[in-house]
């Protein structure tokens, strides 16, 4: 490997969580985005052909060394790993409003789920997967939230144009076709 | 005293375990009897949805008996006469069918989430293993001597003693009605004493006090007291005279 590279691989690794594009340019501040680019292809491919157990991952606006598929169910059951707690269907139907709406108010939120959201909204907050993105017009000027990097490597995303368009959605109670006219 | 049988509070257990809000009770509803959903035979999913949320208890929340009484209006604006070729009308269920809709495309996307979330759970960056427990901190030792000056210190840091403290006490009056009450629906006569009992606390005697003043102010009892300081003699639902 480039000495750029094992310089990113060293960082990498060294990194509890994904690594921005801007914090890996940063290690090397003569590089060009483009040579970083290219450093950064260049783990990859180590990593992909060279026989590890590690792979380097595009996630969450960034970089991030990850354990391989394959040795999920053996870490998983030697139970040494901290699981990601589950979410309720209540906690992923706020995020998925949140997601798609933000920036967006409590008072919308509720309105499409039918149901009170402000404890929801909480503790997703708490487990920082959204924030408080800023303040709408109107009464009182209400906080509206959005997603954080957190929520994209929760669901192992590298950004969020990469969550379903909504248009693709089947919609499974689509109105039957029109009866044809007798 | 009987103990009078509360029904469980399970509402909010139930809502958890089995249904996010109403919108997804409904929707349960109506894939259950694959009904249209643009084309709601109110009137069967309302009363359905009454069933359940009876059956269920979830018609302690808000959100339920919200989306009930919703329910029940557009099966009554659908019972309205109507003009043939009235162009004006529009269908009650519109703005219910939207919601639904739209609450649907939420729960299509809560799916593809649990998936998305579920395959990055199969890969594990660093930090994954906790860190060991701190080592226990080591045994605490201490001297006579060291803890005989520091006793010392503190009860010099206490005030002087103070003569009159005012603690207040929560007085249990609903306790003491409901405990008189019950006396009194056995027996149609009651002495002080059988109202506070042998050994009863200053809490126990104003509580008892303030709920026999308040029982009579009711019309539920009466109270006799012959002379200063004689006994108290409280007799139930006496008849009424005329003032």
């Amino acid at each position: 490997m480039s000495p750029l590279a094992k310089l990113l691989e060293a960082a990498l690794f060294a990194a509890s969580r994904p690594l921005t594009m801007d914090e890996v340019c940063s290690l090397d501040p003569q590089a060009g985005e483009g040579t970083v680019r290219a450093a950064l292809s260049e783990v990859r491919e180590t990593y992909a052909t060279g026989g590890h157990g590690v792979e380097l991952v595009e996630i969450a606006q960034g970089w991030q060394f990850l354990s391989r598929r394959e040795y999920a169910e053996a870490i998983d059951r030697a139970q040494f790993a901290l699981r990601p707690r589950r979410l309720s269907p209540a906690a992923l139907e706020t995020l998925a409003i949140i997601a798609y709406r933000q920036p967006v108010g409590r008072l919308e939120v509720e309105e499409i789920r039918g149901v009170d959201s402000g404890a929801v909204i909480d503790k997703l907050m708490e487990r920082g997967l959204v924030e408080v993105v800023t303040r709408g017009e109107g009464l009182g000027r209400p906080l509206l939230y959005g997603t954080t990097p957190q929520f994209l490597e929760v669901l192992g995303l590298r950004e969020l144009d990469e969550l379903p368009r909504l248009d693709e959605l089947s919609v499974a109670l689509r109105p039957p076709a029109p009866a044809e006219p007798e | 005293m009987t103990a009078v049988p509360v029904a469980p509070d399970r509402g909010f257990v139930v809502e958890l375990d089995q249904f996010s809000g109403p919108l997804d009770l409904l929707l349960h509803l109506i894939r259950e009897d694959e009904v249209d959903i643009t084309d709601l035979p109110i009137a069967k999913i309302a009363d359905q949805f009454l069933a359940v949320i009876n059956e269920l208890g979830l018609n302690q929340a808000a959100d339920y008996l919200e989306m009930a009484a919703r329910l029940l209006r557009i099966k009554a604006q659908l019972l309205l006469p109507r003009r043939a070729g009235d162009d004006e009308w529009e269908d009650p269920r519109a703005e219910l069918v939207r919601r639904l809709l739209e609450y649907q495309q939420i729960r299509e996307l809560v799916d593809w989430m649990q998936r998305a979330a579920a395959r990055r759970a199969e890969q594990f960056g660093r930090g994954f293993a906790p860190e060991p427990a701190a080592a226990p901190p080591a045994p605490l030792v201490i001297e006579l001597n060291e803890l005989l000056a520091a006793a010392e210190r503190v009860i010099a840091l206490i005030p002087e003693p103070m003569l009159h403290r005012v603690v207040p006490r929560p007085l249990d009056v609903e306790g003491a009605t409901a405990k008189i009450e019950a006396l009194l629906a056995g027996r149609e006569q009651l002495a002080w004493r059988d109202v506070v009992g042998a050994r009863a606390t200053v809490v126990d005697v104003l509580s008892a006090f303030i709920a026999l003043l308040e029982l009579a102010k009711r019309g539920a009892l009466t109270l006799h007291q012959d002379g200063k300081f004689g006994p108290i003699v409280i007799r139930r639902e006496p008849a009424r005279e005329a003032a």
